[in-house]
């Protein structure tokens, strides 16, 4: 079976985001001053073949573990999308 | 007797033939090897130099470190030999999990290029054997990433171990406790954001970072007498 797969890299909390904060510090100055807590995070999509969405996702895990996030700064969460041919 | 040292070149790295110079003007032999090839080539020592390896892409040192290059470099490390890490090498190294931690962006959120003043607070390393608790090296910096960051566990197991090999005097980047560099718990892994090759001759502005370069050719030197 073929799965599509989204995969969210956020930063752990505290960890510096200079995209997220260069944003913020730019939508005051078009006037959006209600505006706070801006982050830009990485969004990575893939599709995988797999016997089973438990499968899947477990790869997923590993694939995370040793290439996608670096646990010390960052956070992921695996999702599954509708799988377009 | 001459040692060699293996320099590591990865796509985008750029201070290869910087690092191979020091080490020829201090009287080592180096020589350049190519990330694609799984051997350190039987050198004494090894540096991973910085630069922008795979181009950063994903994350810094994300992709180099599954060069296959960095087995051997792993297993080298783990066998007692000098690995250090410059910059964007100690990110690779970091990467790799050869050193706990990761380098995070600066804290001003810019790139900073100075000259930075390094305290060295341990001598049981590969880059610091020749070098005095207390010394103030006058070594440049050159990163967007060098701001390092651990748990705090980890923290404590390198203040305790007396892992943190040199501290920012003036820290211009919010790294962790002012650490410019940490070594792992043998001491022969060494990964720092600054530039000891480019402090190599007073020509450079200052030349404190020999002290440092000569260490790493004594720990080379030592790996090459017990292999012998």
């Amino acid at each position: 079976m073929r799965f599509a797969i989204r995969i969210d890299v956020t930063h752990v909390p505290g960890v510096l985001d200079p995209q997220g904060a260069t944003v913020e510090r730019a939508l005051p100055a078009l006037g959006y001053t209600n505006v706070g807590a801006v982050s830009i995070a990485k969004t990575i999509r893939l599709q995988l073949d797999a016997d089973s969405e438990a499968a899947a996702l477990a790869q997923v895990d590993e694939m995370c573990h040793k290439l996608l996030a670096n646990p010390v700064i960052e956070r992921y969460t695996v999702s599954f999308e509708e799988l377009v041919a | 007797m001459t040692v060699t040292v293996g320099v590591v070149l990865f796509p985008g790295t750029n201070c290869e033939l910087d690092v191979q110079w020091a080490v020829e003007q201090l009287g080592g032999e180096a020589v350049l090897l190519w990330h694609g090839d799984a051997s350190v080539r039987g050198v004494d020592a090894v540096v991973v130099p910085g630069g922008f390896a795979h181009g950063d892409y994903l994350r810094t040192g994300a992709i180099a470190r599954f060069s296959p290059v960095m087995d051997a470099v792993a297993a080298f490390a783990a066998a007692g030999g000098p690995v250090v890490g410059i910059c964007n090498g100690f990110q690779v190294i970091t990467e790799a999990g050869l050193l706990p931690g990761a380098l995070q962006k600066n804290a001003g959120l810019t790139f900073v290029c100075d000259t930075a003043e390094l305290r060295v607070e341990t001598t049981r390393t590969a880059l610091t054997n020749l070098a005095t608790v207390g010394d103030v090296l006058r070594i440049p910096i050159n990163h967007f990433e060098g701001n390092y960051v651990c748990d705090a566990e980890t923290l404590a197991a390198l203040r305790a171990d007396d892992r943190i090999v040199v501290r920012y005097v003036d820290n211009p980047n919010g790294s962790l406790d002012d650490i410019a560099g940490i070594c792992n718990e043998a001491g022969n892994v060494v990964g720092l954001m600054p530039h000891p090759e480019r402090a190599s001759d007073l020509l450079l502005g200052s030349d404190d970072g020999v002290v440092l370069l000569r260490s790493l050719l004594a720990a080379a030197d030592e790996q090459a007498r017990t292999r012998a």
